[in-house]
C-alpha cells in the first residue's frame, strides 16, 4: 500500500549574500519513513533542516511539511512536527516530570493530556525511581531518551533529529534506534542526519548532500550497489571526495 | 496565556534552584544597602585626636574642653614634644593632631593674634578634609563667642543649612544609588545570562522550533525578573525607611512607577546585551563592564558629574541610570513631583523604546 507524502521539497534554495549553501535540492518523504539526511560538515544540512522546521526562510523553491508550506504557513508546521537536537536540550535543573510538561505546554497539551503522556513516557522508558530527579543528574543516554520522547509528546506527524546519536556509547545507540523503528511503526516521520555511516544502513532511504547538492537519493542497498561499495561508509566517503 | 504561565513556572525553577543567583538576587541589595549604610560613611564620629599644648592656659583648656565634649572627637593622647608628632601618626591611631603655639591667651590679648597648627593624617584625603574641617567649626564657633563680649563693627554671619539632608547623612546619598545599582545588575545581568543559558544549551533552538512566538519566549524569560525586580526595589526602600530612618519625602506610587520604568529599560538593555552574546561569560563580561560600571562611576552616584571633565560630562547623559538617579533622588529627598522630573522621565522613557527597538531588530536579524 502506498503510504502519502509527508515532505515534499522541491528545488528549495537558500543563498547567503553570494554563497550559495543549499543548491535546488529536492526529494519527497513518505509516511512512516525512516530518511537519513547525510552530507559532510558545511555541506548545507543544517541550513536544509532550518527552512524545513520553519525557523529560516528560503531563497527559491518549495516545501510543503506536514501539508503545510514552509514560506507562508511555518506556524503551522512548528505545530506538527517535534525537533530534537545534537544537544539533547532538556532543562538539567527541572525534573523529568518538569521537562515533559513545560515541552507538552508550550505545544498547548492540555494539562490532564500532559499527565497522561508523561507517565507513559516515564513507564517506557522505565525512569519511575528517577522521575523526580532533576535531568542534570542523568546519564547522557538516559537524556537523550528522554528528549526524543519529549519531541514525540504532542504527537508530531513529522520528527526532525539532527544528530541524535552524539557522544553516545553504541548500545545506547542501538537502544535509540529501537526506539526511532517503533515511532515510524506508529506512522510517524523521522528525518535524521548522522554522521554515523553505520546507522545509515538502518535508514530506509537515505539521501547524500555534496556542497548544497543532493548528490544521491535511495535505498542504503541500491546506494552501495550503485556505487559499488561494501558498505555506507565507502559511498559516502566516494560521494564526498567527489 | 496558559502557556505562557507555564513558561513563566519554569523560569522560576531556574532562578530559585540556582543558590547562586538567589544570592544575587536577595542577598546583594541588603548586603549592599547594609555596606554603603553603615561601613561607608562620610561622617565622622569619636574620631581619635592627640593634642600638643605649648601654652597649658586658659583659652587652650576651654578649646580642648569644647573639642573633646563633642561627639566627633576623642582626644586619646596628649603629646609633650613636637618630635613626637611623626611616630604618632605612623601607628595609624591618631588621625589628627591640634598643636598650640606657646602663649596662647596672652598673645590672643596683646596681638589679637594666636596660632593654632591642625595636622591630619591625610593617607585617607576624605577623612582628613572632614576632621579638620569640623575642628575649624568648632574653632569658629569659640572665636564668636569670645568676640561676643568685645564688640566688632561689622560682622558677617553665615548661617549654613544644609536643605533635604540637614544631618547631612551619607546614607541618604547610597540608597539611590545602590537602589539603581541593584535594578541594573538584576534585571540586565540577570536576565541577559538566563537568556543566553538557554542559547548555550541549546534549548533556545528547541523553543524557536516550538510554537511558541519568540516574542513571547523573551516575555516569558523577562517577567520573572520584573517581578523580582520590584521586590527587590520595595525590599531596599523598607530597609532604607525602617533601617536607616531615611524618610521617602515624595510620592511612593511615583517612585515605583520611575521604578518599572527604569526596570523595563534595563531589561531591555539585557535582551540587548544577550542578542550579541553567544556564552553565559560574555554576556556577564559585557553586563558587569558596559553597564555596572558607567552606573557607578559615571552616573552621579559616587562622584558629582559636574565635576567631571567635559567628555565624561557628555558620557554620562547617554547612561540611564545617571537620570534615574536624579529622579529618584529627587523623589526620595526633595519630595518632588512628576512636574520636575518630567524631563528626566521623558529621557528614561526615550531610551527605553530605543533599546527595545533596537533589541528586536537585533534579534530578528539573529533568526535570519
Amino acid at each position: 500500500m502506498e503510504q502519502p507524502t509527508v515532505i515534499t521539497v522541491d528545488q528549495l534554495t537558500k543563498k547567503f549574500g553570494a554563497f550559495t549553501a543549499v543548491n535546488a535540492i529536492s526529494f519527497d518523504v513518505k509516511k512512516g519513513e525512516i530518511f537519513g539526511f547525510l552530507g559532510a560538515n558545511g555541506a548545507g544540512k543544517t541550513t536544509a533542516i532550518k527552512m524545513l522546521i520553519g525557523i529560516s526562510k528560503p531563497t527559491a523553491g518549495k516545501a510543503n511539511v506536514a501539508g503545510f508550506d514552509v514560506t507562508t504557513q511555518a506556524e503551522d508546521i512548528k505545530k506538527n512536527i517535534g525537533y530534537m537536537s545534537q544537544k539533547f536540550a532538556l532543562y538539567d535543573d527541572l525534573t523529568v516530570k518538569e521537562n515533559s510538561a513545560f515541552f507538552g505546554g508550550i505545544y498547548g497539551l492540555s494539562r490532564a493530556k500532559i499527565k497522561e503522556k508523561s507517565n507513559e513516557l516515564i513507564r517506557e522508558l522505565g525512569l519511575q525511581k528517577v522521575e523526580n530527579q532533576l535531568v542534570g543528574a542523568l546519564p547522557l543516554g538516559w537524556k537523550q531518551k528522554i528528549s526524543f520522547s519529549v519531541a514525540l509528546l504532542h504527537n508530531p506527524k513529522v520528527v526532525f533529529l539532527d544528530e541524535p546519536t552524539g557522544g553516545v556509547d553504541p548500545i545506547t545507540r542501538r537502544q535509540f534506534w529501537e526506539m526511532i523503528y517503533k515511532a515510524a511503526d506508529a506512522g510517524t516521520t523521522i528525518f535524521v542526519t548522522t554522521h554515523y555511516m553505520d546507522e545509515a544502513e538502518y535508514c530506509d532511504r537515505v539521501s547524500i548532500m555534496v556542497n548544497g547538492k543532493i548528490e544521491a537519493l535511495d535505498t542504503p542497498q541500491n546506494l552501495k550497489a550503485d556505487f559499488k561499495a561494501e558498505n555506507m561508509n565507502d559511498v559516502f566517503l566516494k560521494l564526498a571526495r567527489g | 496565556m496558559k502557556r505562557f504561565v507555564g513558561f513563566v513556572k519554569k523560569e522560576f525553577y531556574h532562578i530559585f534552584r540556582d543558590r547562586r543567583s538567589l544570592f544575587i538576587l536577595f542577598g546583594m541589595p541588603i548586603a549592599q544597602i547594609l555596606l554603603f549604610g553603615f561601613a561607608i560613611t562620610n561622617e565622622i564620629n569619636n574620631v581619635n585626636i592627640a593634642i600638643v599644648d605649648h601654652a597649658k592656659d586658659a583659652t587652650t583648656t576651654a578649646i580642648i574642653d569644647k573639642i573633646s565634649s563633642a561627639n566627633y572627637f576623642s582626644i586619646v593622647q596628649i603629646i609633650e614634644r613636637e618630635a613626637d608628632i611623626p611616630a604618632v601618626f605612623q601607628q595609624g591611631k591618631i588621625k589628627a593632631i591640634l598643636n598650640f603655639e606657646k602663649d596662647f591667651s596672652q598673645k590672643l590679648i596683646t596681638n589679637q593674634h594666636a596660632q593654632v597648627q591642625i595636622i591630619t593624617d591625610a593617607t585617607d584625603p576624605n577623612t582628613a578634609n572632614t576632621v579638620s574641617n569640623y575642628i575649624n567649626a568648632i574653632l569658629q564657633q569659640y572665636q564668636k563667642q569670645l568676640n561676643h563680649e568685645v564688640s566688632t563693627p561689622y560682622q558677617i554671619t553665615p548661617e549654613t543649612r544644609m536643605l533635604y539632608n540637614p544631618e547631612l547623612k551619607s546614607v541618604y546619598m547610597f540608597v539611590p544609588g545602590v537602589m539603581t545599582i541593584i535594578l541594573m545588575l538584576v534585571s540586565a545581568m540577570m536576565t541577559s545570562i538566563s537568556i543566553t543559558k538557554e542559547k548555550e544549551l541549546g534549548t533556545m533552538e528547541i523553543l524557536l522550533v516550538s510554537p511558541l512566538k519568540p516574542f513571547q519566549v523573551i516575555v516569558g524569560k523577562v517577567f520573572p525578573y520584573i517581578f523580582l525586580s520590584i521586590i527587590n526595589a520595595i525590599i531596599i526602600v523598607l530597609l532604607s525607611i525602617f533601617i536607616f530612618k531615611m524618610p521617602i519625602q515624595g510620592s511612593l506610587f511615583l517612585l515605583g512607577l520611575e521604578s518599572i520604568l527604569f526596570i523595563v529599560s534595563a531589561l531591555a538593555l539585557g535582551i540587548l546585551i544577550s542578542t550579541i552574546s553567544t556564552t553565559q561569560q560574555t554576556a556577564m563580561m559585557i553586563s558587569l563592564m558596559g553597564l555596572m560600571l558607567p552606573v557607578i562611576l559615571l552616573s552621579g552616584f559616587i562622584f558629582p558629574i559636574s565635576s567631571m571633565p567635559l567628555p565624561l560630562q557628555l558620557i554620562s547623559h547617554i547612561i540611564p541610570a545617571k537620570w534615574f538617579i536624579i529622579i529618584i533622588k529627587g523623589i526620595m529627598l526633595k519630595g518632588v513631583g512628576l512636574s520636575f522630573v518630567w524631563k528626566e522621565t521623558l529621557i528614561l522613557v526615550l531610551m527605553t523604546l530605543f533599546f527595545i527597538g533596537l533589541s528586536i531588530k537585533k534579534y530578528k536579524i539573529r533568526l535570519e
